[in-house]
């Protein structure tokens, strides 16, 4: 029969993950104030602009605003802020 | 999600190679059900019209209508999942059950805990012989690290350092310069899409006392500290962030050689110049490490020959928006010398007033629009002077202070190689013996 050996679990400490609820969402989306948030991928406000031309077209009820954080992959509070304070939802692309 | 919980409906759109990413994001962020959606890779270098039938088409992971799936995300009521989320713990144990050699060796490689080359098993002796390497208690945090900015950092103690240093192979006097990588919290294990990976140089004393190599070979895999420092550096990244996992936890497209190990000592006593880390404020007798995340581009010449200006402008311009580490034998540093370029600084300098593009073919670099233009727009210099040059003049692409050198090698030859590099910082070694 082989050896028995113990060995260590080589991996870090994970903080413990805290569950989070959605935000409450909107029946309808008419009359509704939706942001679409540039994240300022290459690309990305070509297809948001395009996005932006989908919902003139096709929900025209829908006012869209598009926003772009102020630098790529950092959190923005003050765009953040903004966004939760006058929108009534977000559409973030493209990218991570 | 930070939107979501601000009370904002939110949808995010990705990529569909991204969705492993992004749904164990979510999951980590403790909002699973967070409303994602896809369209199919890339976005990338495509026209209007492409990205219009992007948006008109299916989300390639669910063949369900693109728009469709975006806004029932935003209007659909939500369920019980969706209100509490989900919480858990993923504490991880300090021993795992005992098991053969073999076994243990198989649970590694299919855990991902290694770079699937055999490791040293990190039994509890090994483990405690590691440990005796320095004055620091067993339970001291070190640092944290993670993969990418937008995922949560993973905390790590003296001995989970210990641990990979063992299955790296090191020796128990490599471990003071172990511990000041992973004290650096830079990650040689990054999720980039770009196949990052760290570079590690190592000076002062430290080199002599653990054998380093600085001579013939020194880049590797041509000395057991060198090529074992480099190897715990790459595998304590990977189990102390939370994993390196392709399509979870790793999305660097092709892959990088280098992250197998990529650590070097300077040849001080050879270079006419200053060494590294003196550069960075420490003692000459001082030992530290700095450390240098990129490594995307590898480019290399001899010399200086008559022409060396043209060859290094060439070299220079080719490298995008990556900073370059300039390694160079002795040999080469002394015709450096010879030909009145008496400091680092002064080549410093040079490469960058010499490294220099049309500001057409600068901003038409995917990661300096992607990460330098929304500073240029946000007025912050030196891009937003950049920003202002006509597309066919000339824009300087690096600022002195980004750019470093280091004198490496056996003076089998007068090489040099430029290592798309951004410094990092310098850690003390000392402070970990």
């Amino acid at each position: 029969m082989a050896e028995l050996l113990t060995a260590h679990d080589p991996r870090g400490y994970p903080p413990k993950v805290v569950g989070k609820r959605l935000a409450q969402r909107r029946e309808s989306l008419d009359g509704k104030l939706l942001y679409l948030v540039d994240c300022l991928f290459d690309n990305s406000e070509n297809f948001m602009r395009e996005l932006e031309d989908w919902f003139a077209k096709n929900l025209p009820s829908v006012t869209t605003r598009l926003i772009q954080p102020r630098q790529s992959w950092v959190d923005d509070a003050d765009m953040r802020a903004r966004v939760a304070c006058e929108g009534d939802g977000a559409i973030l692309g493209v990218g991570l | 999600m930070l939107l979501e919980e601000a009370g904002v409906p939110s949808v995010a759109v990705h990529t569909n190679v991204f969705a492993g990413v992004a749904r164990a994001t979510a999951t980590a962020n403790g909002m699973p059900r967070t409303r994602q959606t896809f369209v199919p890779q890339p976005v990338v270098d495509l026209s209007r019209a492409e990205l219009r039938a992007y948006i008109e088409g299916s989300d390639p992971t669910s063949g369900r209508p693109f728009m469709q799936e975006v806004i029932e995300a935003l209007t659909s009521p939500l369920d019980a999942e969706d209100l509490t989320g989900l919480s858990f713990d993923r504490a991880t144990p300090r021993l795992l059950a005992p098991d053969s050699e073999g076994n243990l060796q198989r649970l590694f490689i299919d855990n991902h805990w290694t770079d699937y080359l055999p490791i040293v098993l990190p039994t509890e002796e090994r483990v405690a012989a590691m440990l005796k390497a320095t004055s620091h208690p067993p339970d001291e945090i070190v640092g944290r690290m993670r993969p990418t900015s937008f995922r949560e950092f993973w905390e790590y103690t003296v001995e989970k350092v210990a641990v990979n240093a063992v299955m790296a192979g090191a020796r128990p006097e490599y471990f003071p310069v172990i511990l000041a990588l992973a004290a650096s919290g830079s990650t040689a294990k990054s999720s980039s899409t770009t196949s990052m990976t760290n570079m590690a140089v190592v000076n002062g004393p430290i080199r002599h006392e653990i054998g380093m190599n600085f001579g013939i070979g020194a880049l590797g895999p041509y000395n057991h500290a060198n090529v074992a420092i480099g190897r715990a550096y790459a595998l304590l990244s990977q189990n102390l962030q939370g994993g390196s996992v392709p399509g979870e936890s790793y999305m660097g497209t092709l892959g990088n050689g280098l992250a197998y190990s990529a650590c070097f000592a300077e040849h001080e006593e050879k270079s006419p110049w200053e060494p590294l880390h003196v550069q960075k404020g420490y003692a000459e007798g001082d030992s530290a490490v700095s450390v240098f995340f990129g490594l995307r581009y590898v480019q290399e010449g001899y010399g200086p020959r008559e022409t060396w200006q043209e060859k290094m402008r060439r070299c220079l311009s080719a490298g995008a928006h990556f900073p370059p580490l300039l390694v160079m034998d002795p040999i080469v540093a002394r015709h450096f010398v010879e030909r009145g370029v008496t400091t680092k600084q002064q080549l410093i300098d040079w490469c960058a007033a010499n490294a220099r593009l049309p500001a057409r073919e600068y901003w038409d670099d995917q990661w300096v629009q992607t990460l330098l233009r929304p500073l240029a727009v946000a007025g912050v210099e030196p891009y937003a002077s950049r920003l202002k040059v006509a597309p066919d003049e000339v824009v300087q692409m690096f600022e002195p202070r980004e750019i470093n050198i280091a004198v490496v090698g056996g003076e089998a030859q007068g090489a040099w190689k430029m290592f798309g590099a951004r410094y990092e910082r310098t850690i003390s070694v000392d402070a970990w013996r």
